[in-house]
């Protein structure tokens, strides 16, 4: 039955995103602009683009996963749906963790999967697009678990959007200084690729748990 | 079912809403919350479905072994808790996998409502009436014995009142509980009425109390 429910809650997160209003592509348009604007910024130095691009694919992943961020658990406060889900046999934590998923799948996984294609705008060689990729595979749940606490603790308030950004983003420094310098790392240097990649990878896991139920709780205690 | 309220007291944002509502509802009975507007029908129906913790009282559930109270009820209020996007076949068919002990399907449950012909159709098409029947269609796709309804004829045409009233009068045959907070007589026969009075003699105090908590 919990099962069963969790299955709804992702199926139906995902149908909103693909419908009119959702913010299914929406995202990944962003990173594709953030990503094409900066060379136009910087100007047509290969080797500077080449060298810091790692560092703008991440930034820009770390904004294109605050699109439809706001909007996670407030459309279901303001529509009552919360309500619906209070009422399920399902503990919030699971909820919590169901609409997590939904929102990783519909921005996080498509920025990692198109990573490698956008690093051609930035004159990425194919060791640093597939580290990139995999940095980005592997720390962009972070980025949502964080945003999570920040979108349950703005739910009740109309226009949370930038507050939400500035609660959330100083949080999301540790998992962009690890997921750079990984990518990094697979360029060269003297850290072997594996010692960030893996303090990232603690790094999503901490915040898998911390940011489950601390979201869970600022959706309990929210009136 | 049996529901126990003893006492309850709200606060909300350091105001009191209402203090010392006590009141049992057995299976079978129905409760009309009634009361001015902003009295608090709509904060005791939140408090019931577990969205607020009272300041103090209890509330106590007996026969439906170890559920908790709020996956034992139904809410049909203001939000309806249906999404626009989505067709009112897929907010059923939502409602139901969620909420678990599915019984009737959601075609049924339209049909019943009289909006079978709205199953495809996005909620964000229908009007305020018809969202509203949408909504109460939801008692039907799952068994719930408590539905908590607010204001659920707001919007409602006669016939659809005269639809919701048969369904109100075959739950509560079935041993199912409604509590609903109204101004107007649902036709439900034999219901109690619990009158929610503001915190009147102390509104003044406890006002003045609330200006000195907030204001530091």
């Amino acid at each position: 039955m919990v099962m069963r429910a969790l299955k709804a809650l992702v199926a139906r997160d995902l149908a909103l995103a693909a419908r009119v209003g959702g913010s299914g592509a929406l995202s990944l348009v962003f990173f594709l602009m953030i990503v094409a604007v900066v060379p136009f910024a910087l100007g047509p130095d290969l080797n500077l683009l080449s060298r810091i691009g790692p560092a703008i694919l991440w930034l820009a992943a770390v904004l294109a996963t605050l699109i439809g961020l706001d909007r996670l658990f407030q459309a279901d406060e303001e529509d009552g749906s919360l309500d619906l889900m209070t009422g399920a046999p399902v503990p919030m934590e699971l909820v919590v963790l169901a609409k997590v998923l939904a929102h990783w799948l519909t921005t996080g996984l498509p920025l990692a999967l198109a990573a490698p294609l956008f690093g051609l705008l930035v004159a990425l060689d194919g060791t640093a697009m597939a580290a990139t990729s995999l940095t980005l595979l592997v720390g962009t749940p972070a980025l949502t678990f964080i945003g999570a606490v920040g979108s349950a603790l703005t739910a009740s308030i109309r226009r949370g959007g930038l507050i939400l950004a500035v609660v959330v983003l100083p949080l999301m420094i540790p998992t962009l200084i690890f997921g750079v310098s990984a990518s990094e790392a697979a360029l060269g240097g003297t850290v072997p690729f594996t010692t960030p990649l893996a303090i990232l990878a603690g790094l999503t896991l901490i915040a898998g748990v911390v940011g489950t139920v601390a979201a869970a709780a600022a959706l309990r205690w929210s009136e | 079912m049996r529901l126990t309220a003893q006492n309850l007291t709200v606060r909300r944002s350091g105001r009191r809403i209402f203090s010392d509502v006590s009141f049992t509802v057995d299976a079978g009975e129905a409760l009309m919350v009634t009361g001015r507007n902003g009295a608090g029908k709509s904060t005791l129906l939140a408090v019931l479905a577990g969205r607020l913790k009272p300041e103090a009282g209890t509330l106590t559930v007996a026969g439906v072994g170890e559920a908790t109270l709020p996956e034992c009820l139904h809410v049909v209020g203001h939000r309806d808790g249906l999404k626009s996007p989505l067709t009112a076949e897929e907010n059923l068919a939502f409602a139901r996998d969620l909420l678990g002990m599915p019984t009737a399907s959601p075609r049924a449950a339209l049909e019943e409502l009289g909006l079978g012909h709205a199953l495809k159709l996005p909620v964000a098409y229908l009007s305020a009436g018809q969202r509203r029947r949408v909504a109460l269609a939801r008692l039907l796709v799952c068994r719930r014995p408590l539905w908590l309804l607010d204001e659920p004829t707001a919007a409602l045409d006669v016939a659809s009142q005269g639809v919701l009233s048969g369904m109100m009068a075959r739950h509560r045959a079935e041993g199912g509980l409604v509590i609903a907070a109204t101004h107007q007589a649902l036709g439900l026969d034999g219901a109690r009425e619990l009158r929610i009075e503001p915190a009147r003699p102390d509104a003044r105090a406890s006002q003045a109390a609330a200006a000195g908590d907030v204001w530091w």
